[in-house]
């Protein structure tokens, strides 16, 4: 086995590198569905949207070219501003929100305490739950009618008003809660396992030297964790330029236009207005977004491994 | 004697802690509050789907029925209109069931072997598409509908529950991938090489080896995908008909249609319903689902 092994490599080498398509061959078919995956789907339908991006394609694709135009278009639009600003408002809150509630909830459950399963199950179990659930059920609790508002203003306190999903200004709030309440558990379970890879003679040490708990947090733990909490906000900011089937269910985009969100403007180009060009370029700046993220984010993790 | 010993020997091991310490009612009064935001829908989502629309239009919302009735339920699964027909989320229920077990199956066996292929049998290149299918994973859907809806078409499988079977297929496959990968690379290689010179191959090595052993991760992959798929909404949006809507897109259409009187307790009922079967599925697993997503999550 090993002689012909190394005869073969010998060989191979004498030949400069002989291209055998079929050595192998088992694993290349495994793979199949992987390389077409990788090369139809996410390269290869991602460049013709990008493509046809530049057409002026209404109900169907065609291919005759308007340059910028849908871009301008696009750009030129108040729907599509208002949902770049909702997503600029919505993300920036749930990103900071969601880390500082699960690195919290992470060390307060790290603090060697009692039915931490039990907790650790109840803050995370709406991250079994869809997002369409999530949706309809804080549309019923945040119902003017029924829910927060009607219970307090029943309780006495009747000028008392709590009515996000039906103010302009509030409503992003509103899906904001949901989001929360759906997201943070997973947040909450990564900074604890990131909380549990600390070694505990850390924490003798910063006993020894008469460092407060909050402060050995914010000036040790915190700074150890940092592969953590860049992996927890790649997560939530993947997660946010998604955001779209939360919103069609609390609030499908309203009141007016108030809530809307670039996934929504896109999702109604494509296949409810017959502008498809136009979804096509709206859905490439989502894309463009995703790299200004990514980008940095690769980079750093890139260049870190190979000083590490 | 025993006075002099006090000191000196002093208390032993750490300070037994007080119950009621300060730091103990800060930390568990803040999780007992946290606790009420993460409980508070659940409860008030059950509460309403046990009461009458009377008593709902009177009473409190968090407040526990004065007289329990089971028939939101009933009409949820089996009376609730969508606008066109009125036959509950029975269909809803029934779909999604016929699209989750084939995309289940299908996805997981698929990336196991490619996961098992990109970990033991590396080939050139396999590397640069197994990247570029991990970059994939973060290129909003949005930006591949369209082009998916015309491979669909040319395929004959769109508005068909097979399309929606390759759909999940296909964007399950970078995260199922990588946690195979992981999961087959963590393995020891003297057992792969053992195998190799008892003259196992691929296919060989794949079923008598790796897949006994693999008994966990398989676990871990079903919970994220059956969660995954059940909850999908967009997909089920796009790529399917009326007719074979899965549940969450009906749920969608029972609650927030326009026509009609709002039940609101047959809604609450519609809407426990469909989260059901991830929540049992989440209760149920426990650990294995907090591994499993906590894998997914931390490497991808």
């Amino acid at each position: 086995m090993t002689i012909v092994e190394s005869d073969g490599i010998d060989l191979a080498r004498a030949e400069r590198k002989p291209r055998r398509p079929f050595r192998n061959i088992s694993a290349k078919i495994a793979s199949l569905p992987m390389v077409l995956t990788a090369l139809v789907v996410f390269v290869g339908c991602t460049v013709w949207t990008v493509i046809y991006s530049f057409t002026d394609s209404k109900l169907l694709p065609r291919l005759s070219w308007e340059g910028l135009g849908q871009y301008e278009r696009l750009w030129g639009t108040r729907r599509w501003l208002v949902s770049l600003e909702n997503l600029a408002i919505y993300g920036i809150c749930s990103m900071v929100l969601i880390l500082l509630i699960g690195f919290t909830l992470a060390a307060l459950l790290d603090r060697k305490i009692r039915f931490e399963g039990a907790f650790r199950t109840v803050f995370l179990y709406p991250f079994a739950l869809s997002f369409i659930v999530t949706g309809l059920a804080w549309q019923w609790i945040l119902n003017p009618d029924f829910g927060i508002q009607a219970s307090i203003r029943a309780m006495g306190w009747e000028s008392f008003v709590f009515d996000p999903l039906n103010s302009p200004d509030l409503v992003i709030f509103g899906i904001l809660i949901a989001g929360i309440w759906q997201g943070s558990g997973l947040i909450m379970v990564i900074m604890l396992a990131g909380l549990r890879g600390i070694d505990e003679d850390i924490w003798k040490a910063a006993r020894v030297d008469g460092i407060g708990t909050v402060k050995t947090y914010v000036k040790v733990i915190i700074p150890m964790m940092r592969p953590v909490f860049v992996t927890a906000l790649v997560l939530i900011a993947a997660g946010i330029i998604k955001v779209y089937d939360l919103v069609v269910a609390q609030t499908a985009g309203g009141p007016g236009i108030s809530s809307q969100m670039p996934a929504l403007y896109v999702m109604d180009a494509m296949f409810k207005n017959q502008n498809l060009a136009q979804g096509f370029a709206a859905s490439t700046m989502m894309l463009v977004s995703v790299l200004i993220v990514l980008i940095p984010w690769a980079y750093l993790e890139f260049a870190g491994k190979k000083r590490g | 004697m025993a006075d002099t010993a006090l000191p000196t020997h002093g208390p032993r091991g750490p300070k037994p802690k007080r119950a009621l310490s300060r730091t103990n009612i800060i930390v568990y009064g803040t999780l007992i509050v946290v606790s009420l935001y993460y409980l508070l829908p659940l409860w008030v989502m059950v509460m309403t789907s046990l009461k009458g629309m009377p008593e709902i239009r009177l009473g409190n919302i968090f407040a526990p029925p004065v007289e329990i009735t089971f028939e939101p339920w009933a009409r949820a699964w089996s009376g609730a209109c969508t606008g066109i027909n009125c036959d509950g989320l029975s269909r809803g229920f029934g779909n999604s069931v016929q699209i989750l077990l084939p995309s289940l199956a299908l996805s997981v066996a698929i990336a196991s072997v490619n996961g098992y292929a990109l970990a033991n049998w590396k080939f050139k290149g396999s590397e640069v598409f197994f990247t570029i299918l991990i970059l994939g994973a973060f290129i909003p859907y949005q930006v591949m509908l369209y082009p998916m809806v015309i491979i669909l078409r040319e395929l004959g499988l769109y508005g068909n529950l097979w399309g929606l079977v390759l759909v999940h297929t296909v964007f399950g496959m970078p995260i199922l991938t990588l946690l195979f990968r992981n999961y087959f690379a963590g393995m020891p290689e003297e057992l792969f090489k053992a195998a190799r010179v008892d003259g196992a191959g691929f296919w060989g090595i794949y079923f008598r080896i790796m897949l006994p052993m693999s008994l966990p991760i398989f676990v871990v992959a079903m919970i994220l995908q059956v969660t995954g798929i059940w909850n999908d909404f967009l997909f089920g949006v796009i790529f399917t008909k009326p007719e074979i809507y899965p549940m969450t897109v009906q749920l969608n259409n029972i609650v927030n249609s326009v026509q009609g009187v709002k039940e609101y307790n047959v809604n609450m009922a519609a809407t426990l319903l469909t989260g059901l079967v991830p929540l049992v599925i989440y209760f149920v697993s426990g650990k294995l689902f907090v591994r499993g997503i906590a894998a997914g999550a931390v490497k991808g």
